[in-house]
């Protein structure tokens, strides 16, 4: 199969680590080659961070570039909007709503744009948007973005929900598995 | 059994499979996880060390003895131990010895983007360099071998994303390597007489190297279906190519990286149409290749700034790739910030407020630089904030000594910030110096540090005293502020500014991300007292925003610090 490459943007501090953490180990179980490459550091402290996961029967690169994404899931829409070049044509943009103003935005020395989601579609590009905040506080926690996304995604994939579950068994610390399975359920059913 | 791991991880894992007992390094991103990971094997002893030279030199101790070691480092941390370095070329190991170094091409996390290749040749030690997780645990396991085999130490360089990529690895069992320690002043006390006995050693072991480089399996050949062209590569940029290439054209893949072979590349010269060398930063090989006497391009095509990519490759090949879509709408850019509740916030604010010149050093405050504080005038490497103060205010002859300071964490005074300080006390230099003690490694994320009372495995452990440390080195005045406290931190650095003789002010209070500290409740707005005025929105707090005129407490950062509290003089900013 050709390699497919899912790509996870956000805000440093969203939870983006776990979300691939998560992903490789499920795709590790389906046999693939997999690379997934993360961002330590100093950009984690607030700034805009990229995780790039590939998988299939052989893959080189670490990263994935310009007009290659199959999927890039954003946990903020600013961020869905500056990566929107990295999806290939008819790749998939799935969105969490929420927005979260960058500095320069802060101090007025610049404007976080209006209407993003209308204009990102308007771009022609196939946009799922859905406010994935809302639905992991109605999990239990704001911080559980992560897992509604990740729900969402497994929407587009053929691999059976209890693996998923699975995974994220694997993944997260026993007391909060339930909200983190709560939040995954939340984002498939939404 | 088949797993993911980090580059980082499979060193440590490469290094606990070769039976390694001794790590010593300094955390330094992207090579931090290499050590964090070590740590968890009980077999293996592993530290952090005050700096990298510390570390260099201790595992070279434990080599002697007969142990083998490693430490591992970022690409300017190989700087501060370059002393140790060129010397343990001369001495060699006894049991084997690998320095680990990762650069940072693209700068995620770095002051600056050199290329450490550099110095494999320039200190005449062998130089390995996997290109996925995989890689990096075998030839963590060769470069024990190559170590004792060659009595050299052995550099094993990682970059960003081979340090910071996870991959399949399969994992083996560990064996141990004892040796006995024998005395040999010849070979181990580099004195002139015995150092002219080493040199022309090291001469004939890089010799036995290249002809060990033209068999090793690590400088393999992979065939292609045209001769056109035939590219030479090593690390990330195999992987580059391979993606874009795949088994169009021969590839050259090296894996020691220095010294390389010079028969093999000569055939794979000869066998090829057109040599391309395509690799990241400088143009280590393709110089090696022109050495050699070959024709071959390389940064004619690809940059030595930044990082590559696949697209890169493709497009200095003149290779079509895919695009995707740009919105045209302008995205504001969302750099790293303090976090919420930072500690750093509310010192550099009364920095910015007295107007002050500031040396910064290297840590989460080179983010003072940052709009809206912007009150750090310099950054150059770790500890040059306070030898840097010492020489702009003595070439001031006074002039500054009141509105200049330098500003250094906890780690980075530990790692180099000392050795400046005594100069201000020895040469008496009356500047003030703020050691910013968030009581932890903060920036590489959270390692433990002299000062801290943890060692790296958690470990209650000895734990430095700034206070006492500062006094001994001949610094009389020495206060300790709050941060969270702004009119204590105006008033003292005021006072220390004002004193006409070097001082120190210690800013202490553990970092908000720090599991420990206990976060208080999130501040709320009074709409009916705010007016919209921005004072709070001076300290440049990622949790406060103004939305239709009044000030905004974004409640899942908010951790209650009350800095803004402080500024807001009509009291709509409260804690509940």
């Amino acid at each position: 199969m050709e390699t497919k490459n899912i790509m996870i943007v956000g805000v440093g501090g969203q939870g983006s680590l776990l979300a691939s953490k998560l992903l490789g180990r499920l795709l590790l179980t389906k046999g693939y080659d997999i690379k997934v490459s993360e961002v330590h550091g100093m950009s984690q402290r607030g700034g805009s961070v990229v995780t790039y996961v590939r998988f299939g029967e052989k893959v080189y690169s670490p990263v994935i570039d310009k007009g290659q994404a199959d999927f890039i899931v954003s946990f903020e829409l600013l961020e869905a909007a500056r990566w929107t070049e990295f999806l290939k044509p008819g790749g998939k943009l799935i969105a969490n709503t929420q927005q979260i103003n960058p500095m320069p935005v802060i101090i007025g020395a610049a404007e976080y744009p209006k209407d993003l989601a209308d204009k990102i579609l308007a771009a022609g590009i196939d946009l799922d948007a859905m406010d994935a905040l809302s639905l992991a506080e109605e999990a239990g926690s704001a911080k559980a973005v992560n897992l509604v996304l990740m729900g969402r995604l497994s929407k587009y994939f053929d691999i059976p929900e209890e693996e998923w579950l699975q995974a994220i068994e694997a993944s997260v610390p026993p007391k909060f598995l339930d909200m983190n399975i709560k939040a995954f359920k939340l984002g498939v059913n939404a | 059994m088949k797993q993911l791991m980090l580059g980082n991880e499979a060193v440590a894992r490469g290094l606990y499979e070769a039976g390694c007992s001794f790590v010593s390094s300094y955390p330094g991103t992207p090579s931090t996880e290499i050590t964090e990971a070590i740590a968890k094997y009980p077999e293996v002893y592993a530290e952090w060390a005050p700096n990298e030279k510390v570390a260099m030199e201790a595992a070279f101790g434990a080599s002697v003895a007969g142990r083998r070691s490693f430490c591992g480092m970022k690409h300017v941390g190989l700087n501060v131990a370059a002393d140790p370095l060129f010397t343990i070329s001369y001495t060699g190991v006894n049991a084997g010895m690998i320095i680990g170094v990762a650069d940072d091409a693209g700068m995620h996390s770095s002051q600056n983007e050199q290329d450490s290749r550099h110095y494999a040749r320039a200190a005449k030690i062998p130089m390995l360099e996997p290109s996925d997780s995989a890689e990096a645990l075998e030839f963590t396991k060769l470069a024990y071998e190559i170590s004792e085999k060659f009595d050299t130490p052995v550099l094993i360089k990682m970059c960003t994303r081979v340090s910071h990529s996870q991959s399949v690895v399969a994992t083996g069992d560990r064996v141990e390597v004892l040796k006995e320690y024998e005395k040999d002043i010849p070979k181990y006390v580099m004195m002139p007489g015995n150092a002219k006995r080493r040199h022309p050693v090291v001469e004939a072991r890089t010799r036995a190297l290249v002809e060990y480089a033209e068999t090793a399996s690590v400088n393999r050949i992979e065939s292609g279906e045209s001769r056109q062209i035939g590219i030479i590569t090593s690390s990330t940029s195999y992987q580059y190519v391979k993606e874009v290439f795949g088994n169009t054209y021969p590839v050259l893949k090296l894996g020691l990286i220095w010294p390389m072979p010079e028969k093999k590349i000569c055939d794979f010269a000869a066998s090829v149409d057109k040599l391309i060398v395509i690799e990241e930063l400088d143009g280590f090989i393709e110089s090696h290749c022109k050495n050699l006497g070959l024709a071959c391009e390389g940064k004619e095509k690809f940059p030595c700034i930044d990082e590559l990519s696949q697209n890169a490759v493709a497009d200095a090949m003149g290779k079509t790739h895919e695009s995707g879509i740009k919105l045209g709408e302008v995205i504001p850019a969302r750099p790293p910030v303090m976090c919420a509740g930072c500690p750093h916030r509310g010192l550099f604010y009364t920095l910015k407020k007295n107007k002050l010149t500031v040396l910064g050093d290297i840590g989460c405050y080179t983010l003072g630089a940052v709009a809206p504080l912007a009150a750090v005038d310099t950054v150059i490497c770790m500890g040059a904030s306070v030898s840097g103060l010492h020489g702009f205010s003595k070439s001031q002859q006074g002039a500054m000594d009141n509105r200049t300071v330098a500003v250094i964490g906890d780690s980075t005074f530990m790692h180099s910030g000392i050795t400046g300080l005594v100069n201000m006390a020895y040469n008496e230099s009356n500047a003030t110096v703020i050691i910013v003690d968030n009581s932890i490694t903060g920036m590489t994320g959270h390692q433990q540090n002299p000062t801290t009372g943890f060692n790296l495995k958690g470990d209650p452990c000895a734990k430095i005293d700034l206070e006492t440390l500062c006094r001994a080195v001949g610094i009389r005045r020495v206060r300790v502020i709050d941060p969270y406290d702004l009119a204590q931190c105006d008033e003292v650095i005021k006072e220390e500014l004002a004193a006409n003789e070097p001082s120190v002010i210690i800013s202490r209070r553990p970092c908000a991300l720090l599991k420990y500290v206990k976060h208080k409740k999130p501040l709320k707005v009074d709409a009916d007292k705010c007016v919209g005025c921005k004072a709070c929105m001076k300290i440049g707090c990622p949790a406060i925003s103004i939305i239709d005129g009044k000030a905004k407490v974004d409640e899942t950062q908010c951790v209650g610090c009350g800095v803004c509290e402080q500024l807001c003089k009509l009291g709509a900013l409260k804690e509940v």
